[in-house]
């Protein structure tokens, strides 16, 4: 899967205690990664009985009620259209508009483009704390002013989480166009290109390692944010973060079923990641190296 | 793959070059108007959800914001920097319990960085050569990375109940190592249940930056470390190392302000109250204004946490660059 | 460079100013219209087992109503976790639903913002008359004084629910009915290998409810008469340490008890792991944890000495749903109506039934429907030894801060450390200094 990914050749084969240590590092190490893993898998095919007393780490007898119940048990299925909507609508509209962006800080000089690259970027520190209250507001005062339902809709989510992931993937493609030789486009503006010409037929094509990344990067960005869903979405657009607490009641905590929507929730982000993970490295190799 | 073969600039990090003057004239309005235009889309993005809501949320750190304005906000009182100094005054229990929460986050931000980047780059290093099942391990080290965060810290609260938890079931009644078992989610020790699901979650993005990094450094180099009778150790430490300090300026920096200003993380392994060792400032401030519903001093608490995130960043890029450029060039 | 730095700081401003005129204008405009007479949104309250039970319970009334009066209800059960948010930035955005549920504490922290419909003796006349309400439940419904934020809804009271095999292993015949009992049977309990009490240690509200009691049996209050905080009393003081001896000096409440926060306390004593709980009406939690009725059984909570009644023979405090209308809806009549159709007699009956609560009615709860065993202690509790919570507007914070004390409390006493009355006093003085200066 990463045989593409070649590291630099050692010239040496490495040491006998580099080739120890290693070994009893990365077992570890992988150890730790997976203790969660297992426990997530394992107890989402206990019994009930099992989950909610002392850990053991096989099942007393293996069920796949859970996978059945927690479907019923919260709407599941809606909070999953609801998640793949949004994540999915955030990460296209996220791409393109830094690709735009990232496409004319890396091309042209021009004035501002300092003050909108730091300015950018500096709103990574920003406390999500800060400005939840206040965005609120502007979408109920910009729905009241225009009858665009923003707030409790998908789409004010939507916008929300695009603008979350867009100064990293600005910040990460400006770093993978810089590197794309500038003989290419130059040649392709000769040949009668306009610059979104050349932008879509020969920047983009040469990026998508880099763009494959940060659509990689916003994907989960929207996927797991749990913040600003919980004050923004109600029953109809709630998404998978928050509708997962639904299954811990006023009754009882279903653990069974927390793990087994937690893996539901989990697969197809992390199957995404996984495959994709060569050009994750690919496009950070130029993104962030820079 | 599309790897660049340029050695990584010294230039500091938001900085590009700038791109070279075109030299073909299609219309001059066009080619001054065409970056803004290109702009323009993220531009307003970040106005209206990042910049306005700050500004505001600034506005806000100057009223008086409890439960009896917030219907009309924009007619609330203000109350000059009345919420400032309640934030800063560290005798009162306002400002103390503040300054303690913050204490508490430097220390977690510094060794859940810290133990990332560690971790993170020894993995690195250590999966440089090919060997077999090197794919299929570097996948499983993503994972962590790639779930969802509420369904990983949920596991983790779930392994770390008194009780019922395969901690306390690993550590006490399987190894014997503690006389008898421990609360990870109240009192001293949330502070390390808080950090070991930090680095488990945020290692593999170190793991992978480093990955990306290592890819940049030109195969000669080791090669010359070789001739010169150079064992692995040492090209570790003469020529990797050194040669990943540009990646390791951005990493930390990433990393630190993902740390500090982490909320999911301690809000879906806690609960809206946090333990007093695990009291992490983002839910601090959370509480300060949500549960309490003190919106302006959570404001001006907001406002104090993004003043110490620039003061630290900007001497962080001035120090580290300045190092670099005598160092490097 | 210097000039765009001035344009795009002016643009920020400009930006700002228009923002925050359209923010100031947007919610203020108070008053309720009928705008819109043929719908209703309604925000309802986890009650049930799971959110979708509680859709399954409504659903039928909701469309009884459609049928009556032509109005269609949208229904959104919000859960717990989400609730207070959701009706605070209603509030601060002026857009929220028409009628909504909220917890009886908070009755005096929403009314504080002004966004809820004041009950006057005019609306209280829309939906029957402020006389057909019980009286200990309308305590909770608003500061004194003022006219309620909201209308009783479905009450409820604490009790002690005790599993009888355990008590008879143990040798006990009957429930205890002071404190002093409690800890006694606790300990026999405890004997056995089995833990006396179940509690919530990490649950900031059921820490609040129960020292709330204790503290009105040491004859102390919270709040002083005007609404200034005083936890640092020796009322208060005595009441928060006896609770956590409990756990620290009785050793009847298992140590694991301090991280619950999510009703394990419950499966704990379904599963028989703890002989006693107090809990406010647990019986549909039991059944659905696979409990038999027969299996447990319900004694008022315990008092210091004697037997409950007002003062500082008090055991419970008044728990419940109330149900508020937004001031701002556009169908104010619409929303009167299905407020008076949730509290007539006939769906209290319905939905109190549903959810094993008390109906806050008065001819509604001398339905023979709610004499059961289960039910008869805690109405009786109710009637006559329950008492409000604060009805101060800073009741939330209260919540938070003396709630997190205790918390910290029990994680002190789990980790072996020393409960004091110094270091009770000293959590509680600074909860106190948290509290927002009056």
């Amino acid at each position: 899967m990463s045989d593409r990914v070649k590291s630099p050749p050692s010239p040496m084969a490495p040491p006998r205690s580099f080739r120890w240590s290693r070994r009893i590092f990365l077992t570890l190490l992988t150890g730790f990664v997976l203790l969660p893993v297992y426990v997530m898998v394992s107890s989402s095919l206990k019994p009930l009985q099992d989950v909610s007393g002392k850990f053991r780490w096989l099942p007393s007898g293996l069920t796949i009620r859970p996978y059945i119940d927690i479907w019923s048990t919260v709407p599941l299925a809606h909070y999953f259209t609801n998640s793949l909507v949004v994540a999915g609508a955030a990460t296209v509209c996220s791409v393109v508009i830094a690709v735009f962006a990232a496409y004319a800080v890396s091309r042209y000089s021009f004035r501002g483009k300092r003050v909108f690259t730091v300015t950018v970027l500096s709103t990574q520190m920003f406390p999500g704390i800060l400005f939840l209250l206040p965005l609120f507001l502007i979408y109920v005062n910009i729905g009241n002013a225009t009858g665009i339902a923003l707030f409790g809709s998908r789409g004010g989510l939507i916008l929300t989480y695009l603008t979350f992931s867009l100064p990293f993937s600005i910040w990460m493609l400006i770093g993978y166009f810089d590197s794309v030789p500038r003989d290419l486009d130059e040649a392709a503006l000769v040949d009668g290109c306009g610059p979104l010409g050349a932008l879509f037929r020969v920047v983009v094509p040469a990026a998508v390692p880099g763009i494959v990344a940060v659509a990689v990067y916003a994907f989960m960005t929207a996927w797991g944010e749990v913040l600003f869903a919980s004050v923004m979405t109600n029953d109809t657009t709630r998404t998978l973060a928050v509708g997962l607490q639904g299954y811990s009641t006023l009754n009882d905590v279903y653990w069974n079923q927390i793990m087994a929507a937690s893996l539901v929730v989990s697969v197809p982000v992390v199957a995404g990641f996984l495959l994709l993970q060569r050009y994750l490295v690919a496009g950070l190799t130029a993104g962030t190296v820079k | 793959m599309t790897a660049t073969t340029r050695r990584a600039g010294p230039q500091a990090l938001p900085e590009r070059s700038p791109g070279p003057a075109r030299p073909r004239r299609t219309g001059r309005i066009r080619r001054i108007g065409l970056p803004y235009l290109l702009l323009l889309p993220a531009l307003l993005l970040e106005l209206l959800v990042h910049l306005v809501p700050m500004v505001i949320g600034i506005a806000m750190s100057f009223k008086e914001l409890t439960q009896f304005s917030i219907r009309d906000w924009g007619s609330a009182p203000w109350s000059g920097t009345d919420n400032y100094r309640l934030s800063v005054d560290f005798h009162g229990a306002v400002g103390e319990a503040l300054l303690h929460s913050f204490l508490v986050t430097v220390v977690f931000t510094v060794l859940s960085v810290g133990l990332c980047w560690l971790i993170g780059t020894s993995a690195a290093l250590y999966m440089q050569d090919t060997f077999r099942g090197r794919g299929l391990l570097r996948a499983v080290f993503l994972v962590p990375y790639a779930l969802p965060v509420y369904a990983a810290v949920i596991t983790w609260a779930f392994m770390f109940q008194h009780d019922n938890g395969l901690v306390n079931h690993v550590l006490h009644d399987q190894l014997h190592l503690t006389g008898k078992p421990s609360f990870w989610l109240i009192g001293d020790n949330s502070f390390y249940a808080l950090l070991t699901v930090s680095v488990w979650k945020g290692w593999p993005f170190a793991f992978l930056v480093v990955v990306a990094g290592l890819q940049n450094i030109p195969t000669e180099l080791y090669e010359a470390a070789a001739l010169d009778g150079a064992g692995r150790w040492q090209q570790i430490r003469r020529i990797t190392l050194p040669s990943l300090r540009p990646v390791n300026q951005v990493l930390v920096l990433v990393l630190f302000l993902w740390t500090f200003n982490d909320f999911n993380t301690p809000y879906v392994l806690f609960g809206k109250s946090a333990p007093e060792a695990a009291d992490l400032i983002s839910l601090h401030i959370y509480q300060s204004s949500f549960v309490t519903w003190n919106f302006g001093t959570g404001s001006a608490m907001s406002v104090l946490l993004l003043l110490f995130l620039l003061v630290v960043t900007g001497c962080y890029l001035l120090l580290t660059s300045r190092g670099r450029r005598t160092t490097d060039v | 460079m210097r000039k765009i730095r001035t344009a795009a700081m002016g643009a920020a401003t400009l930006s700002l100013a228009l923002a925050a005129t359209a923010c100031g204008g947007g919610s203020a405009t108070g008053g309720g219209s009928n705008d819109s007479p043929r719908t209703l949104t309604y925000w309802a309250s986890n009650q049930g087992a799971s959110i979708s039970v509680d859709q399954k319970v409504l659903k039928p009334e909701l469309d009884k109503f459609e049928q009556r009066t032509g109005i269609k209800v949208k229904l959104e059960v919000v859960p717990w976790s989400d609730l207070l948010n959701r009706i605070l930035t209603a509030t601060t955005s002026g857009q929220g639903p028409d009628v909504l549920n909220i917890g009886n504490t908070w009755s005096a922290s929403l009314q504080a913002t002004g966004a809820l419909l004041p009950w006057d003796a005019a609306n209280f006349a829309k939906i029957g008359g402020k006389e057909r309400f019980v009286d200990s439940a309308l305590g909770s419904t608003g500061a004194q004084g003022k006219d309620p934020a909201a209308v009783p809804l479905y009450s409820m009271s604490y009790a002690l629910y005790y599993n009888k095999q355990l008590f008879a292993e143990a040798g006990m015949a009957k429930p205890p009915v002071t404190w002093d009992e409690l800890v006694a049977d606790g300990k026999k309990i405890e004997a056995k290998g089995k833990n006396g009490l179940g509690a919530e240690g990490a649950n900031l509200s059921n820490n609040i409810h129960q020292v709330f009691v204790l503290a009105q049996q040491h004859g102390a209050d919270f709040f002083t008469p005007d609404g200034r905080p005083d936890f640092t009393s020796d009322g208060v003081v005595a009441a928060v340490k006896q609770y956590v001896d409990l756990m620290a000096k009785d050793k009847v409440v298992g140590q694991s008890n301090a991280e619950y926060a999510q009703n394990q306390s419950l499966s704990d004593f379904a599963k028989g792991k703890t002989a006693m709980v107090l809990w406010q009406t647990a019986s549909a939690t039991f059944k659905s944890l696979g409990m038999k009725d027969s299996e447990w059984g319900v004694a008022p909570a315990p008092v210091q000495s004697g037997t409950p009644g007002a003062g500082a023979q008090v055991n419970s405090m008044v728990a419940g749903i109330n149900m508020a209308v937004f001031k701002n809806t556009h169908n104010l009549d619409g929303a009167a109506g299905f407020v008076k159709f949730m509290t007539s007699d006939e769906e209290q009956k319905i939905l109190n039934t549903a959810y094993g609560s008390i109906p806050s009615v008065k001819a509604a709860q001398a339905d023979p429907a709610f004499n059961s065993p289960g039910t008869a202690v805690l109405r009786q509790t109710l009637a006559t030894s329950a008492r409000a919570l604060p009805q101060v507007p800073d009741e939330s914070q209260f919540e938070t801060a003396v709630g997190t004390a205790v918390k910290e409390l029990f994680a002190d006493a789990a980790a072996g450390r020393a409960v004091t009355t110094e270091s009770v006093k000293a959590r509680l003085r600074k909860a106190e200094q948290q509290m927002p200066a009056a």
